[in-house]
């Protein structure tokens, strides 16, 4: 059995969208089931995804638009540009799983919607989540219910933005008060 | 103690307040034994840690956030400035994952240099790492032996492309260059040069009574936890577990060469250093056999891909990861079908293994917690990005 079907099989009905690109299998699963459907990929004898490599955040706003204006010619190997036509949610957090049995890897997605920046904490699940997800919220400002630690991590604490957001510009804001000390 | 407790403002800490019987100390960010711009803050019971929490960001530089923001092949220099003891390896990483992206296929010859090239960084990497945590612990004779021949390594990195740390290896889809011709000459000396310096290291090192009572059992940590925790690489493998993406997924040419994983047994100082020490061996082994196939291949062999002028992606993510002498490295990239990255996440693997700083080294001693440090091979560099 393809990999493929071994994970949907797996999860069920909790799957929102699969797919595979370049090789890399991706599989889209609703938010509030997050944690139970990793429970169940790392439990699961024949896939076993039991090592976390990294969690992921990524800021969407623009991309839909970009799409919008420029439709691309479909390529048979494109990844369905995350569901075309639909409204992409603003934030995304993909967490890289590993199989150390089978050595096969998998990317789990979940949508984040602006107004409701909240995901569920895997640190229960691994406690390889803990940075990554203090990071995330550091620089996308997604909160993870049931951290244990859910500080900021690479920005210092009075930090008030969350800077790899895509509205945040690349030269910093409110940086006036470091130049004027300069001068 | 609750971890929030611990980072509370600076004066408190510096103003000898104690909590308890327990002593708060700040160590770092700048401070001769936390290499980089690490900082630890450790709640003390004498000279005993009973918590420590690492705070990072001292050496943040927003590379994701540039990454979004330059094209392609204007941010491999950017990746240098991760891991600067092995840029080489660091650029291969973002190289190869814009390559599957693209579905670029390397030519041969481009990809033994890159193994030769990569293996010669990762021995200067371990160099450097077993060359500190015996100046941590007091050895500094081994430090001269060993950068003696990281500086050799450099030389030969110089001589490649005139960069001795920030190489700026390579193109998306292959090399520029081919390997100078007297590299044989050159590559023959060095690799007595190394064994040498590692023989000395070895009989100053390993069975002497300070050094074997200074790292054996500290800091040690079990398999289960290092997994739990996402270790890779050597500290990883030091733990018992024998997994090396060279072998598990073999990218490259890796599954061509016949080559040993080290494997250590109890986590601790000793055998990160062992493994770093045994590794360096294996390196040899790989880049003699790389050399051996580059000779048999034809002089005008390509070297570099059919690539077009613009790089321009396809939409779509992809993930790729190599062992770099850390551990896994990996590249994120979002494409969204332009000349730029829509997001680009590095995994840096010292960044798993320094999570768990706090858990290592509670219960030991702070000069061991600075051994600990050592052999870790945090580089703040890929830590803070």
């Amino acid at each position: 059995m393809s990999q493929q079907t071994l994970v949907s099989a797996c999860l069920g009905d909790m799957v929102v969208s699969i797919s595979e690109f370049v090789g890399d299998l991706t599989v889209e699963v609703s938010k509030n089931k997050i944690i139970h459907a990793l429970e169940k990929l790392k439990s699961d004898p024949s896939l076993q995804f039991d090592f976390l490599s990294d969690v992921v955040g990524i800021d969407n706003l623009g991309l839909h638009a970009k799409k919008a204006k420029a439709p691309k010619k479909d390529e048979p190997q494109q990844e369905a540009a995350p569901d075309a036509g639909a409204t992409l949610p603003r934030f995304e957090v993909v967490y890289l799983l590993l199989s150390l049995s089978s050595n096969k890897r998998l990317r789990v997605r979940v949508a984040v919607p602006e107004d409701d920046c909240v995901v569920e904490s895997v640190t229960g699940l691994w406690r390889a989540a803990n940075w990554p997800e203090r990071e995330i919220y550091d620089m996308f400002g997604i909160r993870f219910k049931g951290h244990p630690d859910l500080r900021r991590l690479l920005m210092w604490d009075e930090f008030k933005d969350h800077p790899l957001r895509k509205d945040y510009p690349l030269e910093g804001k409110n940086e006036e008060r470091i130049l004027n000390y300069l001068d | 103690m609750h971890n929030s407790e611990l980072s509370e403002s600076f004066d408190e800490m510096t103003s000898g307040h104690s909590t308890g019987d327990y002593v708060k100390i700040n160590i770092g960010p700048s401070h001769p034994a936390m290499h980089g711009t690490l900082r630890v803050v450790a709640l003390t019971d004498g000279e005993s840690i009973v918590s420590a929490d690492p705070e990072i960001g001292y050496l943040h530089r927003g590379v994701e956030k540039l990454g979004e923001n330059l094209n392609y092949t204007q941010f491999i220099p950017v990746t240098d400035r991760l891991n600067y003891c092995s840029a080489i390896c660091n650029n291969v990483s973002y190289e190869m994952a814009v390559e599957k992206l693209m579905g670029i296929e390397v030519p041969e010859k481009a990809q033994l240099v890159r193994i030769i090239m990569m293996e010669l960084a990762r021995i200067a990497d371990h160099e450097v790492l077993v060359g500190i945590l015996g100046v941590d612990l007091g050895a500094f004779t081994p430090f001269f032996y060993l950068i003696i021949q990281r500086e050799e390594i450099y030389e030969i990195f110089e001589w490649y492309n005139g960069a001795r740390l920030t190489n700026t290896f390579g193109r998306i889809g292959g090399l520029v260059a081919d390997l100078p011709s007297d590299f044989e000459t050159r590559w023959q000396k060095l690799r007595d040069g190394i064994r040498n310096a590692n023989d000395e290291t070895d009989k100053l090192l390993t069975h002497n009574r300070i050094w074997t009572d200074r790292t054996i059992g500290v800091a040690a940590f079990s398999p289960k936890d290092a997994l739990d925790w996402g270790f890779t690489g050597p500290c990883l493998r030091a733990c018992g577990v024998k997994r090396d993406l060279r072998k598990d997924e073999p990218y490259s040419l890796y599954s061509r060469f016949d080559f040993d994983v080290p494997v250590g047994k109890h986590g601790d100082v000793f055998d990160r250093y062992m493994i770093r020490m045994e590794e360096m061996e294996e390196s040899i082994k790989i880049i003699d056999q790389a050399f051996k196939m580059y000779k048999e291949m034809p002089a005008d062999a390509p070297l570099i891909a059919k690539v077009p002028k613009t790089i321009k992606p396809p939409a779509g993510d992809v993930y790729h990861a190599i062992e770099a002498p850390n551990g896994e490295l990996g590249f994120f990239i979002r494409s969204d079908g332009s000349d730029k990255p829509y997001r680009l996440k590095i995994r840096p693997p010292c960044y798993m293994v320094y999570q768990a700083f706090g858990e290592m080294v509670k219960g030991e001693m702070i000069a061991d917690m600075i051994a600990c440090l050592s052999s870790l091979n945090v580089i703040a560099g890929e830590l803070d990005r």
